[in-house]
C-alpha cells in the first residue's frame, strides 16, 4: 500500500535524466492559424459562429493571455506560439528532458459538441506537426471534446497508436463532476491504451464558478480553481471511478498539492460513516488517492513558514511519489525551476523524484 | 433515551463552551404560535410542510447521535432535554451556541420565509433561550434577500440572547458581495457574528463543476464552498470596509484552512491591485476577524502526528472553537480527539476562544 | 568603485527603459518624465526579469469599490508573478519591510564632467558632492564610451 511505502533509497533514484517539466503550454499564432487543420466544412463557421460557450469574458485577467510578458515573441505570434522561443526560454535555459504540451487551446467549453470535437482534432493534429516533430523533448497531450464522450473516445482511438502523445487531456471545470458515468467511457479508452487522464486548471462549465455562486474577480477566479479539483477528486473518488476502472491513473495539473491531505482525510472520515451510501467504493479514499492520483507542482503554495510545505508532506508520505514538477511555461504564474522548490528542502532523494522520476515512471517516458 | 451516547466522553476541564448545537424545528405546526393567521391559515390549507431539506436526512449515521431522538416521533434535536442530559449538563460545560438550521433558504415565497424565518426566532427565543440561560441563540434570517434579512436582524438583533446571524454556506451569490454589504453592517452595528454554516440550498450546483450524484459528495464538498465564501469575503474587503466584523465557520471543517491560504497569499500578492482595497496578505484578515469550529473534525485519533501539524498550521490556539455539533454525530470516536490538543491550547479551544469571540462574559 | 555611466541620455528619453549590465548584474534604467531610476533586473521572488515587466501607476483604496490611481509610471511589476515594486525604493507593494528589489541611485552627470580629471573624482551635473567610492574618468570611459558634448546617465552600486 503506497500510504506506508517507504521511499526507496536515495541511490536509487539518481542518474535517472534531466528534468521533465509535466505542464507547459502551446498556443496557437493566431486564431487562424487552426483552419490549415480544420476540415473546410468548419473554416466559415470558426470565424463566425464559433463555439458558442457558455460565459462571456468574466474577468479582465491580470496580464493578455494570461502569459509572462517576456514571453511574446518578435514574431508576433501569442505566448507559447515559438518553439523557438520556447526553446530559449524553458528547454535550453533549464536543460528540460521532456517537457509534456498542454495544448491552450481546447474545446470542452463549446456547446456546439460536432465543432468541439472538429477543434480536439485540429489541436491534436497541430501539437504533432508543429512541435512534436521538431523537438524530441516534447510530448503531447490529447485534447480531446471531453463533453462529448463518445467523440472524445473516438479522438483517443484516432492517435492513441502515436505514443508521443502521453495522456487523454481534460479541463477542470466541467458541466458534471467528472465521477459522473457520462465520462466513463473516457476512463475506459485510456485505460485500454494505457494513458493516465489529466486534468488541467481552467474551463467553462455554465455554472458558476464557486459552490456559493460567481465572485467578482479575477483573483478568485485563480485561487478557486483549487476549489474546482477538489470537487473533481471527491466526485472521481466517491463515484467509484477508480475501482471501475483499476487501470485508470489520474493527474491533477495546476490544481495546487497542499489540500491533498486534508481532502483525503476529510473523505476517509465521511466514508466512514457514510459509505453505505456508496457501496462501489471499497476502500478509503486516502488511499485511493495515494495510489491513483499524480499531482502537478505549480503554483506550488508558498506558506510564510516555509518550513509547512514539507511538514505538510510528512504527513501523507506517499505524495512524494506522486508530485511532479511544472512550470506552466509560459502563463504568469510560472514556477522557476531553480527556485520554486527551493522553499521546501526536500531530502535529496524526494527532490529527484518531483523533478524527474515520477513523471518518468507515469508516462512512461 | 437520556444517556450520553458511546464514544461521547467529554473533554475534561472548567468553563466548556460547545459553539456548535443544533435545535431542530420539529414540524411547521410548531412554528404557528409565532405566525400571522394569514400564514398558519395558508400553511394549514396549502399542506405546506415547512422548509424542507435535506441536508442531514434523517436517520443516517452523520444526523443524529445515540439517544439524541426524544424517542416520541420528534426529530433529533428537537428537545431541550436532551440537549442538557447531552451536553449542557455535562461536567465542565458552561455555554453552548444554538444553531437552528432551519431551510428558510429554500422558502422562494419572499414573505413566506421571511415570515417564516420570523417565526423560527420567536420560538427559539421563547422555547430555547429563554428558558436555557446557557444557550446563545443564532438569528434565522432570510439569507437569499438581503433587504429581508436585514430586517430580521433590525426587529431582534438587539436582544442579547442572539449572538449571531447564520448563513447556509452554500448561497446563489457569496456572501461578501456588495449587495450583502448592508446584512453584513446590520450584523456588526448589533455586535453579532456572521456564522457561514453547513447546508444551504439555493438551487445553483454546489461546485464550480456542477451537481454531484451523493450525499457524501457534497458533506465532503461543504469544505471547498467554505473555502469560496471565505475567499470573497476577503476578496471584497469586508474585514476592512467593517472593522469590527467577525465571522464564524461552522461545521464545515478547519483542516482545509492552511493550504487554502497559502495559495491565496501568494496569488494576491500578484493579483492585489485587482483588489486595492484587500491591504493585508488574506491570512491576516482570518486570524483577526474568522473562527472555526472543530466538528467535523477530519481526521481520526490514529493520526495524532498529522493532528498536531495541521492543528498548528492552522493556528488552532488562536481561531479554533470546540463543537460538539449535537445532535449531528462524525465520527464514533466522537470528543475523544479533544487528548490530541497541546496542553497550552486547552483553554483557549475549549472555551477562551469562544467566550471572547462571543463576548459571552458581558 | 560604485559609479558607473550605463547609457547616453538620448538612449533613455522619458517613459522608456533600458536593462544594462553594471558589474556582472543587469540593471534597468528608466526615465520617469526626466526623472531616472535604477533598479536590479532580477525580481526576489524567483529571479524574473524584474524590469521587462509593465511599468504601471500605483493603485490603492480606502474602501470596496474605490480606486485610487496615482505614481503613474513609477510602479514596476515583474513580468512573471506580476508582484509590483516602487522603483524609487526597490520595495514590494504587499510586504515593504521584507520583500524588496535593490534600487540604485540613477542621476544624469555631463560628458564633461565624467573626463574631466584622471586624479579627482568627477563631478555631476545635479551638484552633489561627488560619492564615496566614484571613479576616475579614464575608468568611467572604459565601462561606456563618454565624450564631453553629450549627458551621460551614471548609476551608484552602493546607494540606496
Amino acid at each position: 500500500m503506497s500510504v506506508t511505502e517507504r521511499l526507496p533509497d536515495t541511490a536509487d533514484t539518481r542518474a535517472t535524466g534531466g528534468m521533465v517539466d509535466c505542464d507547459v503550454h502551446t498556443a496557437l499564432r493566431s486564431p487562424d492559424a487552426i483552419l490549415d487543420y480544420l476540415p473546410t466544412r468548419w473554416h466559415t463557421h470558426h470565424r463566425t459562429f464559433g463555439g458558442n460557450g457558455y460565459y462571456g469574458s468574466k474577468y479582465p485577467k491580470s496580464v493578455p493571455n494570461a502569459a509572462r510578458v517576456d514571453a511574446w515573441p518578435g514574431s508576433g505570434g501569442a505566448p507559447g506560439s515559438d518553439l523557438q522561443m520556447m526553446r530559449e526560454q524553458l528547454l535550453d535555459r533549464w536543460d528540460i528532458d521532456v517537457a509534456i504540451l498542454n495544448p491552450g487551446v481546447h474545446s470542452g467549453g463549446s456547446r456546439n459538441l460536432d465543432y468541439a470535437a472538429a477543434v480536439a482534432s485540429a489541436i491534436n493534429d497541430i501539437t504533432a506537426a508543429e512541435w512534436l516533430d521538431h523537438d524530441e523533448r516534447l510530448r503531447g497531450s490529447l485534447v480531446v471534446s471531453f463533453e462529448d464522450p463518445p467523440a472524445a473516445v473516438a479522438e483517443i482511438e484516432r492517435l492513441a497508436d502515436d505514443d508521443r502523445f502521453v495522456q487523454v487531456y481534460l479541463q477542470v471545470r466541467t458541466t458534471q463532476p467528472l465521477g459522473h458515468r457520462k465520462y466513463w467511457p473516457i476512463y475506459a479508452a485510456a485505460e485500454a491504451h494505457g494513458l493516465p487522464v489529466g486534468v488541467h486548471f481552467g474551463g467553462n462549465s455554465g455554472t458558476p464558478i464557486t459552490g456559493a455562486g460567481w465572485p467578482s474577480y479575477y483573483l478568485e477566479d485563480h485561487v478557486g480553481n483549487a476549489q474546482s479539483f477538489q470537487a473533481q477528486l471527491t466526485s472521481l473518488v466517491l463515484e467509484g471511478v477508480f475501482e471501475r476502472f483499476p487501470g485508470l491513473r489520474y493527474v491533477s495539473i495546476e490544481g495546487g498539492t497542499a489540500w491533498v491531505p486534508p481532502l483525503a482525510w476529510r473523505m476517509d472520515a465521511a466514508w466512514q460513516r457514510l459509505g453505505d451510501e456508496v457501496p462501489h467504493v471499497t476502500r478509503p479514499p486516502s488511499e485511493t488517492i495515494a495510489e491513483r492520483v499524480w499531482f502537478t507542482t505549480q503554483p506550488i503554495e508558498e506558506p510564510p513558514t516555509p518550513g509547512d510545505f514539507l511538514d505538510l508532506l510528512d504527513t501523507f508520505p506517499s505524495l512524494v511519489d506522486r508530485l511532479m514538477f511544472s512550470t506552466d511555461y509560459p502563463h504568469w504564474d510560472f514556477d522557476d525551476p531553480d527556485h520554486a522548490m527551493k522553499h521546501v528542502r526536500l531530502p535529496d532523494g524526494a527532490e529527484e523524484k518531483i523533478r524527474s522520476v515520477n513523471a518518468r515512471a507515469l508516462y512512461g517516458l | 433515551m437520556g444517556e450520553v451516547g458511546i464514544g461521547m466522553a467529554r473533554p475534561a476541564g472548567a468553563g466548556i463552551v460547545d459553539a456548535d448545537v443544533h435545535c431542530t424545528v420539529p414540524s411547521a405546526a410548531a412554528l404557528f404560535p409565532y405566525l400571522a393567521d394569514h400564514w398558519v391559515e395558508q400553511i394549514r390549507q396549502s399542506g405546506f410542510s415547512g422548509a424542507s431539506e435535506n441536508a442531514y436526512p434523517p436517520g443516517i449515521p452523520t444526523s443524529a447521535r445515540p439517544g439524541s431522538a426524544p424517542g416520541d416521533g420528534r426529530p433529533a434535536g428537537s428537545d431541550l432535554d436532551v440537549l442538557r442530559t447531552q451536553v449542557l449538563d455535562v461536567d465542565g460545560v458552561e455555554a453552548a451556541i444554538l444553531n437552528c438550521a432551519y431551510a428558510v433558504d429554500t422558502i422562494r415565497n419572499p414573505d413566506a420565509a421571511s415570515a417564516i424565518a420570523s417565526a423560527v426566532n420567536d420560538w427559539q427565543l421563547a422555547e430555547w433561550l429563554e428558558v436555557e440561560p446557557r444557550l446563545h441563540g443564532s438569528l434565522v434570517v432570510p439569507s437569499q434577500i438581503p433587504e429581508l434579512a436585514v430586517a430580521e436582524i433590525e426587529r431582534l438583533g438587539d436582544d442579547p440572547r442572539f449572538v449571531q446571524v447564520f448563513l447556509p454556506a452554500r448561497s446563489a451569490v457569496p456572501y461578501g458581495r456588495r449587495d450583502f454589504h448592508k446584512v453584513l453592517a446590520a450584523a456588526v452595528e448589533r455586535d453579532l457574528v456572521v456564522s457561514l454554516q453547513y447546508g444551504g440550498f439555493p438551487g445553483n450546483p454546489p461546485t464550480a463543476v456542477g451537481w454531484p450524484s451523493y450525499h457524501i459528495e457534497e458533506y465532503v464538498g461543504m469544505a471547498s464552498v467554505m473555502q469560496s465564501q471565505l475567499m470573497n469575503l476577503i476578496a471584497e474587503g469586508v474585514f476592512d470596509a467593517f472593522g469590527d466584523l467577525r465571522v464564524s465557520l461552522v461545521e464545515g471543517g478547519f483542516t482545509w484552512l492552511p493550504s487554502f491560504l497559502w495559495r491565496f497569499d501568494k496569488d494576491w500578492k500578484g493579483l492585489r491591485r485587482e483588489v486595492p482595497w484587500v491591504r493585508r496578505p488574506p491570512s491576516e484578515y482570518v486570524h483577526d476577524h474568522v473562527r472555526l469550529t472543530t466538528a467535523p473534525l477530519d481526521l481520526d485519533t490514529h493520526r495524532p502526528e498529522a493532528f498536531a501539524t495541521l492543528f498548528a498550521q492552522v493556528g488552532g490556539a488562536d481561531v479554533l472553537m470546540y463543537a460538539s455539533d449535537h445532535p449531528h454525530l462524525h465520527a464514533d470516536t466522537g470528543d475523544d480527539w479533544t487528548s490530541m490538543l497541546p496542553e497550552d491550547a486547552r483553554a483557549p479551544v475549549l472555551g477562551d476562544n469562544a467566550r471572547a469571540f462571543y463576548r459571552l462574559n458581558r | 568603485m560604485s559609479i558607473h555611466v550605463v547609457a547616453r541620455l538620448d538612449e533613455v528619453p522619458p517613459g522608456t527603459r533600458k536593462v544594462v549590465e553594471v558589474a556582472g548584474r543587469e540593471i534597468g534604467v528608466f526615465n520617469v518624465d526626466g526623472e531616472l531610476f535604477a533598479v536590479r533586473n532580477r525580481c526576489p521572488h524567483m529571479a524574473g526579469p524584474l524590469c521587462e515587466g509593465y511599468v504601471s501607476g500605483a493603485v490603492s483604496s480606502t474602501t470596496p469599490g474605490e480606486y485610487h490611481f496615482d505614481r503613474v509610471g513609477e510602479i514596476l511589476r515583474c513580468p512573471w508573478h506580476q508582484w509590483e515594486f516602487d522603483m524609487r525604493t526597490g520595495q514590494s507593494w504587499f510586504d515593504p519591510a521584507r520583500v524588496r528589489v535593490r534600487a540604485y541611485q540613477a542621476r544624469i552627470a555631463s560628458g564633461a564632467s565624467l573626463v574631466a580629471t584622471d586624479e579627482a573624482p568627477a563631478t555631476t551635473t545635479d551638484a552633489a558632492p561627488p560619492a564615496e567610492g566614484m571613479v576616475p574618468g579614464p575608468y568611467v570611459a572604459e565601462t561606456y564610451p563618454v565624450s564631453v558634448e553629450h549627458d551621460y546617465i551614471v548609476v551608484d552600486l552602493l546607494s540606496r
